[in-house]
């Protein structure tokens, strides 16, 4: 390859660390930061090796298995085990994110935008912004590697050494980097940076979703997926670095194929082709309403197929779970504490809660397009014209409302389809209903929330998604982390009841919705009162 | 000498033909202005100049390199302004200008630097995403013009400058041009074009339609005519070589051919002339022209 195709890549990756360094601090520092209080969390609460086996038998069954890729064998469970279990699946997908939303930042959007033509006049080689994008990901990457395993050997207990802690770091690396190859190619392919998000997201819910289905009805089928590949070291026990290398082979892969594709397109054009849009605007898109679902409709229905895939998915093993708790009825005594309830019933919830929260991500993502609006400075087309701030606002919040009741239903939807077909005792449709629908009030204080920051204060948007993290959190390890009660507590996921093992607290929803009406109307009168920003 | 030459130039975007045998020269010391109608293929045309874009046929090069294959190597003699400014929203400008110098592997010039900022009015600290469109265009301006190039690519780089901020790239452009440095201006505002350029080209549907100094072109064109003569004019309206004739009274105006000028004159003493005057068209009149002319004859085709 021609040497001058690389020229001042070294400057690219300065003016890209200087781009992004914020937003890669905050990531990694997230990422690091949970795992160490969880990995400090652990030898606490499970001191015995009663208590690990305790663990181990609730991870040891199809439905852990399909949620969160566990892949020890019973006997060989041990602290780290427990800690990788847990961790390791969800780790590795937040790092994949922060790898998609950088690689696509500094790739197609920097073209999109017409900032890597203003480089591209310089005397910069052709593949050089690409190159230069590479390799912040690989500092990155290698920047968590590192700090997280000198984390883990100098905070951990004593199983986490340092080849565990390497090998357990390295997987997280590596799958990021995997999937920022699938975003360099994903920008190649799509002349867009919303066509490089789909694809790139797309990619991640495949990987996911084949590997849901792999780990539970065909092992092969996993193989094919880097989280996967991810899953099946063995870390802490057996140590197998095999997943590192064939993972890292891949991403070598995938970067010759970005480079060869790079070079055989133009700049600004995408290698799929740009279908022709419509002439005129229908009556519909032509209302305030018909309008704003237009711009944000390829979110709802792209987060509706997610969620409704995900949950159809889970579905489908349901009933290998049901089989396998018959079985077992030592794990019926572990974890059913409110005695009687069935244990493929009390999975479901779990499984709900963690889709709910999901379920918001569209909701406050709605709402932020918004701000996302006034930022590019479209707000003022239609400020201009005859339509009021209340309207406008109005319109993005009962969007954001049918997104998070939408997406309810697409869980009950997606769960009931498959499970129907393979539960012997199916779960009625109106029954998954209720309990995807329990959790709309406490989604409503959420969309408040964010309603409330884009309305009132637009600077502090950031605080809905750190809240979003928050309550995602204290569901999925909160009970670990030993924080107080009342921090739990601010988590409104907390105060939702766990139907229908427990009865709905008509109270406390009254409350949440309440709670969410006042910040709503904050945020109205905010929005009303505050400058429009472009 | 041809500093910039284009021999033939095609460039297809799948099935659309984007530019069709473009041919385009401009010599050493000289302001060429490439105008056209939006689409014509301008940015098209300056995106293959630098390397960005790969020709499917003909020969494009700078310095008598080629503009795909040696695009590093002459880039670091090129400086070029493109027209929609959009920068890192996480840089001051000053950061941009500096990185840009930068990485032309020349040591930045702080003391023309300084002058530009002062020139152009500049506030080096503000935020990229702070910048109104104007200011950030003065980002690219400033780095363009703070660099040490033998030819400057302009792709309609006033949009967004204030008239007065206009006049003074416009008279540095005019430095730059005694110094020798070989200019190439795509433009729509035919004002800057017909100021600043020596020659011009007239790109149209992807193809170029004409090109030569002003003069050349002027010879090509009518002469506007205003009169007021004691009697309405008759026969003009009907005689070959008058276009766009129209009358108010005793007042008329047209524009003639140039090879009709001495019979429309003659018509035109029987009549007592008041007061007669032409002008030589500007460019404007030329290049609506040119393409209104085109237009019909494309419609013929068609």
């Amino acid at each position: 390859m021609n040497k001058n195709h690389f020229k001042g890549t070294g400057r690219l990756i300065t003016l890209l660390f200087r781009q992004h360094r914020l937003k890669i601090i905050l990531w990694l520092s997230g990422i690091i930061g949970v795992s160490l209080a969880v990995a400090l969390a652990y030898p606490e609460l499970y001191q015995t090796q009663d208590d690990i086996m305790g663990f181990a038998m609730t991870m040891n069954n199809p439905a852990m298995g399909a949620l969160v890729g566990s892949n020890y064998a019973l006997e060989d469970f041990n602290i780290g085990a427990v800690f990788a279990s847990e961790m390791l699946l969800f780790t590795a997908i937040a790092v994949a994110i922060l790898n998609i939303l950088l690689v696509k930042a500094s790739t197609r959007e920097d073209e999109e935008v017409g900032r890597v033509e203003i480089i591209q006049s310089l005397p910069v080689g052709k593949l050089s912004y690409l190159t230069a994008s590479i390799l912040m990901m690989l500092v990155v990457n290698i920047g968590l590697v590192l700090l997280l395993t000198l984390g883990l050997t100098t905070f951990g207990v004593a199983i986490f050494t340092w080849e565990s802690s390497l090998l357990y770091s390295s997987i997280l690396g590596i799958t990021g980097l995997v999937f920022a190859g699938v975003t360099a190619i994903s920008a190649q392919l799509s002349s867009t940076t919303y066509g490089t998000n789909l694809l790139s997201f797309g990619a991640l819910l495949f990987s996911y979703a084949i590997r849901v289905i792999g780990d539970v009805q065909n092992e092969t089928l996993s193989l094919f997926s880097p989280l996967g590949w991810a899953t099946r070291s063995a870390v802490f026990v057996q140590d197998d670095w095999l997943p590192v290398f064939v993972l890292a082979g891949c991403f070598l892969v995938l970067i010759s194929i970005v480079f060869y594709l790079h070079l055989k397109r133009d700049m600004f054009a995408g290698l799929l082709p740009n279908r022709p849009g419509k002439e005129r605007a229908s009556s519909f898109l032509k209302t305030t309403p018909g309008f704003i679902w237009h711009l944000e409709k390829g979110k709802i229905i792209a987060w509706f197929l997610l969620i409704f895939l995900l949950s159809a998915a889970f579905g489908a093993i349901l009933g290998e779970l049901e089989t396998y708790f018959a079985d077992m009825d030592i794990i019926e005594l572990f974890l059913a504490d409110s005695a009687g309830d069935n244990m493929t019933e009390q999975f479901i919830t779990l499984l709900v809660a963690i889709m709910s929260i999901f379920s918001i991500i569209p909701s406050v993502s709605i709402l932020h397009s918004l701000k996302g609006e006034e930022m590019a400075g479209r707000a003022e087309h239609f400020y201009t014209r005859a339509v009021s701030r209340n309207k406008i606002l109005g319109t993005y919040f009962g969007l954001s409302i049918l997104s998070a009741i939408s997406m309810q239903v697409a869980i009950s939807l997606g769960l009931y389809v498959t499970s129907s077909q393979v539960l012997e005792n199916p779960i009625d449709l109106m029954t998954l209903l209720e309990t995807t629908l329990v959790f709309l009030p406490a989604m409503l204080l959420v969309i408040g929330v964010a309603l409330l920051f884009v309305g009132a204060l637009p600077k502090f948007t950031l605080v809905s998604w750190l809240y979003v993290v928050f309550v995602f959190i204290v569901l999925y390890v909160g009970n670990l982390l030993d924080l107080p009660t009342w921090v739990n507590d601010l988590s409104v996921f907390q105060h939702v009841p766990a139907y229908p093992h427990e009865t709905i607290p008509w109270n406390t929803m009254g409350m949440l919705t309440g709670v969410s009406m006042f910040l709503t109307a904050l945020g109205f009168i905010g929005y009303s009162k505050r400058d429009i920003d472009g | 000498m041809s500093i910039i030459e284009i021999k033939d130039l095609t460039k297809k975007f799948g099935q659309f033909t984007a530019l069709e045998k473009v041919n385009l020269k401009v010599k050493k010391g000289e302001i060429h202005g490439f105008i056209g109608p939006n689409g014509a293929g301008k940015s098209t045309t300056i995106r293959v100049l630098l390397g960005m874009l790969k020709a499917d046929a003909g020969e494009v090069s700078i310095f008598g390199k080629d503009a795909w294959n040696d695009s590093v190597a002459i880039h670091e003699q090129v400086a070029y302004v493109p027209g929609d400014a959009n920068l890192w929203p996480n840089l001051t400008g000053g950061q941009v200008i500096d990185l840009l110098l930068e990485m032309r592997k020349q040591k930045p010039n702080e003391e023309k630097r300084q002058h530009l900022m002062k020139l152009f009015e500049f506030d080096p600290t503000k935020k990229c995403r702070e910048y109104s469109k104007g200011n950030l265009q003065k980002v690219l301006i400033i780095a363009a013009f703070a660099a040490d190039a033998d030819v400057y690519i302009l792709d309609e780089p006033t949009s967004g400058l204030d008239p007065l901020m206009e006049r003074k790239f416009q008279t540095h452009l005019l430095e730059l041009k005694e110094q020798g440095k070989t200019i190439l201006l795509s433009s729509h505002i035919l004002s800057e074009v017909e100021r600043l350029c020596d020659t011009v080209s007239i790109i149209r549907k992807g193809e170029v339609i004409e090109t030569g100094t002003l003069d050349e072109l002027r010879h090509l064109t009518r002469m506007n005519f205003e009169t007021e003569t004691m009697q309405p004019i008759q026969e003009l309206e009907n005689m070959p070589g008058v276009h766009q004739f129209e009358q108010d009274g005793n007042k008329s105006t047209f524009q003639v051919d140039k090879e009709f000028t001495n019979q429309v004159i003659q018509v035109i003493s029987q009549y007592e002339v008041i007061h007669l005057s032409s002008t030589s068209p500007k460019l404007e009149d030329l290049f609506l022209r040119y393409y209104e002319e085109n237009e019909e004859r494309a419609d013929d085709h068609e």
